[in-house]
């Protein structure tokens, strides 16, 4: 049913301002904690040390683009060894469907960097402005001095948030006590000076000012949420066949006092008792505010709790509410847990059977082969040694065919290639076929190159073929 | 605070799309949507001047940042050969076969080096420098002037049989054809097969034989080994530049081959030469 338009629609619809009341309870303990630890990861990671000898970077977590490596702690990863990345980020992917399946939005409402930040952004309006009236007493206020000040140190206080998050960020790609040096004694590259203005204006604008507009309009995750939750996902829901009908204390049925604490706390400017909706993150901060009103006024509590859509039925029915043990442990989460530990697992066993020793052969293919002037038939190989030690390792190159034969370096008499630390080198290898050999003479012969460390047993072959004149 | 009045949905006009019973709201933007807009359409009007964009009837207004993607890779270009300049004043100091000792400038020249014959030798030896008929496979063990750092640079320089060099390569194998009969040619096409260890009627190449001694041996030697001072092929190997068949064999001798390579001196740098002969070196025929 179109309304019949008479004026022309406004523009924009201006967010409403939202004044988080400050709350306490089991949630909000639980919020606190994980801040100061996902808060704590962020901005010590890149401080930690890990000795991998002279030749490497002693920094335990470090995107090195420059030079193609990624290390974590113990762990090195190449570029060719990017799977173990891909590995992660579908880890990552299927946890989420986990968790989404499971606990519903528990990511946005508890682990969310948006989340954390505004959160911290929050305590500090707080901390500067005072509770949810005085901060709405003070937007209402004409400005004044004391306003100035008090929005001043505010900003101040978040552009200093703004900045240490640009920073650490940035640490994680290059020395970090290093960079700091450099940053701070103007001597680092434009692109460190760059990204911590990009970050510092994100996390001030994003933290300070959008807030939950950010979930509501620019995040994609709700709406791949909405598809992913089922009936049996836990939200964050209302009882209102409890609470209902709503009213003032010692006039109504329901146990709603229409007290609107859960309301006021609320982050995201919602109604929890309007029923599961796009804006809430189950943060369960309401669930903490409603609780406490209950003990004031001697009723149960989980008026507002973590419920699952399929329990309504029963609990309106008077059963009592199903444990949140029954919603997790359900046959599409053990499935999604057992993808993502398949994956997890096959991980950890790729990282401890790889080789700190890679080869790679690429036979020349133009031209196959050369004739030499007493008919030999001679192959090229590009073979490509990697080295993923701290320290310069030599090798010697041998082969394995049918016909025994002939095998030589270029650029040397040797067999024995040197390799330096954390390096890889390209080693143009010849194979040589007397005429009378099959192989001379066969389209394609089997070789295998093998590849022996000169002072340890550590060794690796690899495959490739003999390219013959192919009568 | 004050009490949200709060819209239903019903009291929101619509777009007029309706599909399966759908209808599109048409709800205003949030504000921070509308601003980020309008600051995209003041970017664009900076980009405008700033950057290329109008189109004319010769180009486009060029910006006042005088930018082109033309001139983007030129300055790219220049970046290189500014960090590139050190090694390659290094690489034209030093002699052609000290090269290989150093591996920094060993890897230079091989890269470049390939770069270079990609763009000027490929078309006749082929990318992989296979070569093809008539025009030799540089990574074979056989060489006509000579396999060493200094002739193949001396090759490469000069060319082979150019008149627009001075300095080039040059020999001329007559046209037999004019000076034997075909009987007399047909007998040493046979002595060729002969001394090739192929399949040929022994009593023409023993004919054969002595006609060799006395038209070819000059240039091509009494073994018929071939002479590099001449450029006259080794003709007992199982190398052919033009094929070792009895018929390829017998329009060789009767019209000669007259094989020309151009000269690069001048028209890629000395530097340019210095890679390109290693590169050729260690492609696995060098000497």
């Amino acid at each position: 049913m179109t309304t019949q338009q008479t004026e022309p629609p406004k523009l924009f619809e201006a967010g409403e301002p939202v004044f988080p009341q400050r709350v306490s309870g089991w949630f909000r303990r639980l919020k606190w904690w994980l801040m100061g630890f996902t808060l704590s990861i962020y901005y010590i990671t890149p401080w930690i040390r890990w000795d991998r000898g002279a030749n490497l970077p002693d920094q335990a977590v470090l995107i090195d683009l420059a030079n193609a490596r990624f290390y974590f702690f113990w762990i090195e990863i190449w570029p060719h060894e990017f799977y173990f990345v891909v590995g992660l980020l579908i880890m990552a992917g299927i946890g989420l469907f986990l968790f989404t399946s499971a606990l519903g939005r528990v990511w946005c409402g508890y682990a969310c960097p948006q989340t954390v930040w505004t959160d911290l952004f929050i305590l500090v309006e707080r901390w500067v402005e005072g509770d949810r009236n005085e901060r709405i007493r003070l937007l209402r206020a004409k400005w004044s001095f004391r306003k100035a000040r008090l929005r001043l140190t505010k900003w101040f206080l978040w552009l200093l948030i703004g900045i240490a998050t640009g920073g650490a960020w940035v640490f994680y790609f290059a020395d970090a006590p290093t960079l700091l040096r450099d940053l701070m004694t103007g001597q680092a590259a434009f692109i460190a000076y760059g990204t911590i203005a990009v970050m510092t204006a994100t996390t001030f604008i994003f933290g300070g000012f959008l807030r939950e507009q950010v979930c509501t309009y620019m995040c994609p995750w709700p709406r791949i949420q909405a598809a992913m939750m089922d009936e049996y996902s836990l939200t964050v829901a209302y009882r209102d066949w409890r609470g209902e009908p709503r009213g003032k204390l010692g006039k109504t049925e329901g146990d709603c006092i229409d007290c609107m604490a859960c309301v006021n706390v609320c982050p995201q400017g919602i109604d929890i008792r309007d029923g599961q909706q796009v804006g809430c993150i189950t943060c369960a901060l309401c669930i903490d505010a409603c609780d406490n009103m209950m003990e004031k006024i001697g009723r149960p509590r989980g008026l507002i709790d973590y419920c699952a859509i399929s329990d309504e039925p029963l609990e309106r029915a008077g059963n009592p509410p199903k444990s949140i043990w029954s919603h997790i442990m359900r046959l599409r989460n053990f499935i999604y847990f057992g993808l993502w530990s398949l994956i997890g697992v096959g991980l950890v066993v790729a990282l401890f059977i790889r080789s700190d020793l890679g080869a790679t052969v690429k036979p020349d293919r133009n031209p196959r082969f050369v004739t030499l002037s007493d008919g030999t038939i001679r192959n090229a190989y590009d073979l490509k040694l990697s080295n993923q030690t701290g320290e310069a390792r030599v090798f010697h190159i041998s082969i394995k065919t049918e016909d025994s034969l002939r095998v030589d370096l270029e650029g040397t008499d040797e067999l024995n290639v040197s390799v330096p630390a954390n390096g890889s080198i390209h080693q143009r290898v010849y194979i040589f076929a007397k005429p009378e050999y099959a192989a001379a003479n066969a389209n394609t012969s089997p070789v295998r190159f093998w590849v022996d460390e000169r002072d340890s047993d550590v060794r690796t072959y690899v495959d490739t073929v003999f390219a013959g004149k192919g009568k | 605070m004050s009490k949200k009045i709060k819209l239903n949905d019903e009291d929101y006009p619509t777009t007029g799309h309706v599909w399966d019973g759908i209808r599109e709201y048409d709800k205003p933007m949030p504000r921070w949507w509308l601003y980020t807009f309008y600051l995209c359409i003041v970017f664009s009007i900076g980009y405008m001047i700033a950057y290329p964009a109008i189109p004319l009837l010769n180009g486009a207004t060029p910006g006042l940042l005088k930018y082109s993607t033309r001139g983007e890779v030129q300055q790219h270009i220049d970046k290189v050969n500014a960090q590139n300049a050190e090694i390659e004043a290094k690489l034209l100091a030093t002699p052609l076969e000290s090269i290989g000792a150093d591996v920094d400038l060993a890897r230079f020249a091989t890269a470049g080096g390939g770069a270079v014959f990609l763009t000027y030798c490929a078309q006749c030896h082929g990318a992989g420098a296979q070569g093809a008929k008539g025009y030799p496979n540089l990574q074979d063990d056989q060489w006509l002037w000579g396999g060493d750092l200094e002739a193949i640079a001396t090759t490469i320089r000069h060319g082979i049989r150019n008149d627009t060099d001075e300095d080039t390569r040059f020999s001329q194998m007559p046209k037999f054809g004019e000076i034997l009969e075909s009987e007399e040619i047909n007998s040493l096409a046979n002595y060729v097969l002969k001394v090739s260890n192929q399949e040929h009627d022994a009593s023409l190449a023993a004919t054969g034989n002595a006609l060799f001694a006395d038209n070819c041996a000059a240039c091509h030697g009494e073994t018929a080994t071939g002479d590099r001072e001449q450029g006259a092929p080794d003709l007992t190997d199982a190398i052919w530049l033009y094929g070792g068949d009895l018929e390829t064999i017998t329009q060789t001798i009767t019209n000669s081959r007259f094989g020309v390579m151009p000269a690069w001196q001048g028209r890629i740098t000395d530097a340019q030469i210095k890679q390109v002969t290693f590169y050729v070196h260690q492609l696995g025929g060098g000497e």
